[in-house]
């Protein structure tokens, strides 16, 4: 076992063990940290940003940087969080987000977090960008209109020879995530519904089967985002 | 006949880290990489068709469809627009009967644009066939054309002959010039090939190097201006079976061609300070990444690298070192502006997308195949062989405290004559336009998009880290230039092209910010629009790479030092845009309905 360290975020004095992330390190000191590309048991990759915090003055990602002894961290701060908040707005109007009719409304992270920040209207104007949906596979349907480019079903989910399904395709802001065609075919329905777990907007979803939970029994419907980390 | 992607897959031992070379040599052979290819591909590196496919269209160089036997790649740098890239475009789409983007229906030519190709000093310039035309003309463009569909072979193409210097070399063979124009220790002709290697190296400890190079405070060419010693010092104590030199030629800041001519004038310098920086951190393996842009270079540095092993300069037992052994390898990349940031290279040369690494942890530690790798520019290396040859006390008597030695600048833009120019750090701008001929200027972009737009008032100031710091690119715009039209947007556009898309500040801010410079150029701008983009564009420092962070510079940077230019085009009677178009916005259903809608405008 590595050693403890102590460490401040926001003024407040946590411990963990040295080398642990500092999104979970602050988990484990009941201080919530949004993320939203972040995923239990693969390798962080800061892509949305979302978690940013500041450090010595600069703006690190608490999900790839790990605490060391006498960190001080800064993140529930006015600055840090009309950033988050911008970014959850960029992302809203960058894609074609419907909540109301969507599938994952309720489950969904990125909706969690703008009521979180209580976004009205983005203060960015709304791209509305021309996306496709791939519907090809027999078990999933990929909508490029609901998806963040948060990497996580490219991570997360592989098949049996551990070859990677999901793969980003060109580059900028002609990024797309992209379901392997062949593979797309060959998928278990278990898989596809891995595929579904792991993304955390409507973007992945099974087929012939939607709304699953009632309103009420879903996700967030109670509980808001991070209030089962906070104290 | 044999499939030509297990052949080429087999050739780099179906290690999926080289599939960056199996692409360029399929994309070469075929003019493209097909579905089949691609597929075949991922059954032999044992991943999925879609994970191949990530890294093809990743590169503006791969491609899925074909190409043309002749694809012809019209640099769209800001320089190449000054000096009449638009006459030039026309003309190709003319001649050739399609329009940029596009392959001719016989499959015989291609046209499509590219990010600046490193040939600022002599605009406008198009890669066709991985050959360098420069100082194109409507006439030659027109003329090409009509040679290819002559049939005639890509040597048959050219009727300027050959640059400058070794431009001449049987190997090169360019019309590219080097164009020289100021020496100072690096380019000094004062070099003498292998003197360091046999005379000073194995006279010198591995830490004995590390300490010269310290004391003589050489920062980074690239334009991070990293302390060389030091990061030379950390990765040689990084623990790890292999260390590896890592030689970044991606030079793709539009603007910047200095690392071309230092290429192509003095490869061995730089390849001789590679080998240093091997023994300095105990590795065996030096690799240069060169961007595809300077393909046309191949023969002639492979061939130089072989005569520096015929000569015991590269192999085992370096110059009599015994245990030394270091060689030299040339990675492509394959046109991704964003590869010049060093993790990305890094992900670049394991074959593949090159997206930045997050960092910690740095590569000193975690680099190339996870293992210490050091990374430094082109000029870094070339310069760190005079401090090992005069030392290091020697180099600080030139340039500033904090920036000692010298700088190559890449100078392009409206001036008499565009260059490279070596001159001690501490140079400040006023003296650099009157080197260059440079006259009623307007602005100066120092250090390409991603740095500092000056106008006159900014002249007095220095090149040096502390001040004007910069990897070299200096574009001068004169009096008669139109600023956000012609310079602003120009950048913008290329970090929106450039951008990784990892992140997702850097993938959608960009283009945010771009709409609102065309909402005011439109004349539909208002006060807060503004406001918004100087707020705005602090968004961009949550992005993980120097891409990211200075994406936004364009717009930032013009807005602080030239807001009149903005501010004259804002609607002077509202300080509010409602942004809804009431009339526009019913337009297409009054079309529809065959009436005109009647507004009653509140008068204000």
């Amino acid at each position: 076992m590595s050693e403890l360290i102590k460490f401040r975020i926001d003024g407040t004095e946590c411990m963990a063990e040295s080398g642990t992330y500092i999104v979970e390190a602050a988990r484990q000191n009941g201080i919530y940290i949004p993320t939203l590309c972040n995923m239990p048991g693969v390798k962080p990759k800061g892509a949305c940003r979302i978690c940013t915090v500041r450090i010595n003055g600069r703006m690190m990602t608490s999900c790839t940087t790990p605490v060391t002894q006498g960190m001080e961290i800064e993140s529930n701060s006015e600055t840090i969080n009309e950033l988050r908040k911008s970014i959850v707005e960029l992302l809203f109007v960058s894609g074609n987000h419907f909540c109301p009719a969507c599938e994952k409304s309720g489950n969904c992270e990125l909706q969690a977090l703008g009521y979180y920040y209580q976004m009205m209207v983005p203060r960015f104007p709304y791209d509305f960008p021309q996306k496709g949906v791939d519907a090809s596979s027999p078990y999933l349907i990929k909508d490029q209109n609901r998806c963040i480019m948060c990497k996580r079903c490219i991570k997360a989910v592989r098949d049996d020879q551990g070859r990677p399904l999901f793969a980003f395709r060109n580059r900028g802001n002609h990024l797309e995530v992209v379901l392997d065609e062949e593979l797309g075919k060959q998928m278990t329905p278990e898989l596809a519904e891995a595929a579904m777990a792991a993304c955390p907007v409507g973007s992945i979803l099974v087929k012939e089967k939607g709304f699953a939970q009632p309103i009420g029994k879903r996700k967030f419907d109670n509980k808001p985002i991070g209030s089962d980390v906070a104290v | 006949m044999e499939n030509i992607a297990k052949l080429i897959a087999w050739k780099f031992g179906n290690d999926r880290t080289r599939l960056m070379d199996m692409l360029i040599e399929i994309q070469e052979t075929e003019g493209y990489i097909s579905k089949a290819n691609a597929r075949e591909l991922a059954g032999l590196l044992g991943t999925s068709q879609a994970d191949i496919e990530q890294t093809i269209s990743f590169y503006h160089f791969l491609s899925m469809k074909p190409r043309g036997r002749y694809s012809i790649y019209l640099n769209n740098s800001v320089v190449a627009e000054m000096f009449g890239r638009k006459a030039i475009r026309e003309t190709f789409e003319k001649a050739a009967g399609i329009s940029f983007g596009e392959v001719t229906p016989d499959g015989l030519i291609g046209l499509f644009d590219t990010a600046c190709i490193g040939m600022s000093d002599q605009e406008p310039a198009a890669i066709i066939n991985n050959k360098v035309f420069t100082r194109l003309t409507p006439f030659r463009a027109k003329e090409i054309i009509r040679y290819i569909r002559e049939g005639r072979s890509l040597n048959e193409l050219v009727h300027e002959g050959f640059g400058d210097g070794k431009n001449q070399d049987p190997r090169l063979r360019a019309m590219v010039s080097s164009n020289i124009r100021r020496k100072g220790m690096v380019l000094s002709d004062n070099y003498h090939y292998g003197k360091v290697l046999r005379e000073k190296l194995p006279t010198m400890s591995p830490e004995a190097v590390i300490a010269e190079v310290k004391h003589s405070h050489l920062r980074g060419r690239g334009g991070a201006g990293f302390p060389t010693g030091f990061k030379w010092e950390f990765c040689r104590r990084a623990k790890g079976p292999k260390h590896f030199v890592v030689c970044n030629a991606d030079e793709g800041e539009p603007g910047t061609f200095k690392d071309r001519v230092i290429l192509t004038e003095k490869p061995e310098l730089v390849f001789e300070g590679m080998v240093v920086a091997g023994y300095a951190i105990g590795s065996d393996q030096g690799i240069l990444y060169l961007r595809y842009e300077y393909r046309y270079m191949k023969d002639y540095l492979e061939g130089v690298l072989q005569n520096m092993r015929n000569e015991g300069l590269l192999g085992r037992n370096i110059c009599g070192i015994e245990g030394f052994d270091f060689d030299i390898r040339i990675q492509y990349g394959a046109g991704a502006y964003v590869c010049g940031e060093e993790s990305a290279l890094l992900e670049s040369l394991e074959g593949k997308r090159g997206e930045p690494r997050d960092k910690p942890p740095f590569p000193v530690e975690k680099g190339y195949l996870e293992l210490p790798t050091i990374i430094n520019n082109v000029e870094t290396f070339a310069t760190v062989v005079r401090i090992i040859e005069n030392g290091g006390e020697w180099f600080t008597q030139f340039g500033t405290e904090d920036s000692t030695g010298t700088k190559i600048l890449s100078i392009s833009g409206d001036c008499m004559f565009p260059g490279v120019y070596e001159v001690n750090w501490g140079f400040n701008v006023n003296d650099m336009l009157d080197m260059v001929g440079a006259y009623d200027v307007q602005a100066v972009q120092v250090g390409g998009p991603s740095g500092t737009l000056i106008g006159p008032d900014e002249f007095y100031r220095t090149l040096g880290y502390s001040d004007l710091s910069t990897g070299g690119s200096m574009i001068i715009f004169g009096k008669q230039r139109d600023l956000l039209r012609e310079v602003v947007l120009n950048f913008m556009e290329f970090f929106i092209d450039e951008s990784c898309g990892s992140c997702s500040t850097c993938r959608n801010m960009p283009q945010v910010m771009r709409n609102k410079l065309h909402k005011i150029l439109d004349g539909k701008g208002v006060k807060k629009d503004l406001d918004d983009l100087r707020e705005w564009g602090k968004l961009l420092l949550a992005s993980r790479c120097g891409l990211g962070q200075t994406a936004g510079n364009p717009i930032i940077s013009s807005l602080k030092n030239f807001p009149h230019l903005y501010e004259r085009l804002l609607q002077r009677d509202k300080t509010f845009d409602e942004g809804f178009d009431l009339e526009a916005s019913v337009k297409a259903a009054n079309a529809y309905v065959g009436r005109k809608a009647v507004f009653h405008h509140h008068e204000h």
